[in-house]
């Protein structure tokens, strides 16, 4: 009975975890597929997210309110970004436009600084993601279960999106063959801000959770989703949507098994040891996972 | 229809096309030859709006599409076929073929087309939820060309359909191009097969290192042996032996 526990209890818990970070990797994935960009201001959507939260939190909406304005500024920002500081560099030489993601990062990080706070802000939080459900001799945490809810749901209607319309197969057409997308007609601008839409709102739904899980927000809180979406996206082999949602899973599976795993005085090197099977993973498959779809002859 | 005057390319420092001028009316079947390097596929992408020419102007049914994207372009009535065909291989045939109508919005008559093209490519219509990766190479150009069709065209561009494929495919790519003007859609043909391009053309232009080196009636070219035999090789050889045969 209590191994069976155990067992549930880690499952709860991993497929929680990895469904955050499976969120993670994909809005990361969706944007470099079509432009080969590893967009490091992801991380800041989340920032963005989490700020909305703190100042809107203390205000009189309902908390769903505040969390769908928050997942709704994410996505804004996302827009605004690709608009004002990746379409002008989208011609250019695919380093620029990194560079321009470590800049406009860098920007917001520090935008939060002067104008809100270098320092932690506790983030007002609804009673579930505080309190916990006994079942029986099983305790499990309200927001694990919300958590993990979500993101299969997420993932199952993105699936659906992808799959069955128009603008989903474009999506996965164009990172496929971007320039062959655009001979067909459909409009490049449309289907890059739907994939930054896409992004940024993912990043939204992650900073809610991710905030739960902290409790309060700071201007460089992007740096561990924006790390361990693009180390998730790697081991998925970073071409492949359903490799960055394996990898994410993977990874939380990962970090929750050395957590039961390690030993006490270990565990605050958690992050190095999932670091080290990732390099060992990827000494024995350099593209990931899954590999990208190109089986496009080279004549 | 499309008229092409002067047309200068350039890949950096290298230029590709050095004044290139075509012109193809509605209803013919144009061929463009010439071995590889020749600017050819240069020729049809700078058309279709991928690559933006430093001098020229292309002229389509009387208005200027140099500068354009090649969203407008398509929605102009130009499509491309590319090289290599470039079929989405992850996405079913029919999403593919989907894709191939995104510039329209009459839902009905584009179920309809897909139906058409499932009556004029059978294998197509018996794939039609399979990945187009699992197609073989002959089916994958029938698809790339269905596709193309599927915007409604009046100008196609077809850029070695026949390439890579098995000779006895190969017959019928270019029975099926040749097919297709019954209807309606007017084609430019790039291609290395000469013999069958001959076949299946009205006009052909020959280029050599970006420049137009002979163009005239296709008929005209299968008897001009002394530009046969420099630039099209077997083909011409071919033909001069037929040639000589005439002459005995």
């Amino acid at each position: 009975m209590e191994t069976l526990n155990q067992i549930l209890q880690f499952l709860i818990n991993a497929l929680s975890l990895g469904g955050l970070y499976a969120l993670m990797a994909l809005g990361l994935t969706l944007v470099y597929g079509i432009l080969k960009l590893v967009n490091f201001a992801y991380g800041e959507l989340v920032m963005v997210g989490g700020y909305t939260l703190l100042l809107l939190g203390a205000g009189p909406f309902p908390w769903i309110v505040v969390a769908l304005l928050s997942v709704s500024m994410a996505v804004l920002t996302s827009l605004l970004l690709e608009r004002v500081a990746f379409r002008p560099v989208r011609d250019a030489d695919p380093n620029t436009m990194l560079i321009t993601s470590f800049a406009v990062s860098t920007l917001l990080q520090n935008a939060a600084i002067l104008f809100i706070s270098p320092r932690h802000k506790a983030v007002p939080m609804p009673s579930f993601f505080i309190e916990n459900i006994q079942l029986g001799e099983l305790l499990i945490s309200k927001s694990d279960v919300v958590s993990l809810i979500v993101s299969l749901a997420l993932l199952g209607l993105l699936t659906l999106f992808l799959k069955r319309t128009i603008l989903g197969s474009a999506l996965r057409a164009a990172s496929d063959d971007f320039v062959m997308t655009r001979l067909l007609g459909i409009r490049a601008n449309l289907v890059i801000a739907a994939a930054f839409g896409i992004s940024g709102g993912l990043a939204g739904v992650v900073s809610l959770f991710w905030i739960g899980r902290l409790g309060s927000v700071v201007p460089f809180i992007g740096l561990t989703p924006v790390l361990i979406a693009f180390v998730a996206s790697v081991i998925g082999g970073l071409e492949s949507l359903t490799g960055a949602v394996i990898g994410g899973y993977l990874l939380g599976f990962l970090n929750v098994g050395l957590q039961l795993a390690l030993p006490q005085h270990l565990l605050d090197y958690r992050q190095a040891f999932t670091f080290a099977i990732v390099i060992l993973v990827l000494l024995f498959r350099p593209q990931g996972l899954i590999r990208g779809i190109h089986t496009r002859e080279q004549v | 229809m499309l008229a092409v005057e002067d047309l200068h390319v350039r890949y950096g420092a290298i230029a590709a096309l050095h004044g290139i001028s075509l012109h193809v009316d509605a209803g013919e079947i144009v061929g463009l030859i010439g071995v590889n390097g020749a600017g050819k596929t240069t020729t049809l992408m700078t058309i279709a709006g991928v690559l933006k020419p430093t001098r020229g102007t292309i002229t389509f049914e009387g208005s200027s599409i140099v500068g354009q994207t090649p969203e407008d372009i398509v929605r102009r009535g130009i499509a491309l076929v590319p090289e290599g065909r470039r079929i989405f291989p992850a996405l079913t045939v029919e999403e593919n073929l989907r894709l191939g109508a995104a510039t329209r919005a009459d839902r009905a008559a584009i179920q309809q087309d897909i139906e058409e093209m499932c009556v004029r490519f059978p294998i197509l219509g018996q794939r039609l939820r399979q990945p187009g990766g699992t197609l073989s190479g002959g089916e994958q150009q029938q698809l790339a060309i269905a596709r193309g069709l599927m915007s409604r065209p009046s100008l196609l561009m077809l850029d070695e359909p026949s390439l890579g494929l098995a000779p006895m495919l190969v017959g019928e790519i270019f029975e099926l191009v040749a097919q297709l003007r019954q209807t309606g859609v007017t084609i430019l043909l790039v291609e290395q097969n000469v013999e069958r391009t001959l076949e299946i053309t009205d006009r052909v232009y020959l280029l050599n290192t970006g420049r137009v080196e002979f163009e005239g009636p296709s008929r005209e070219l299968r008897q001009r042996v002394d530009i046969a035999g420099a630039y099209l090789g077997r083909a011409g050889q071919r033909s001069r032996r037929s040639q000589n045969l005439g002459d005995a």
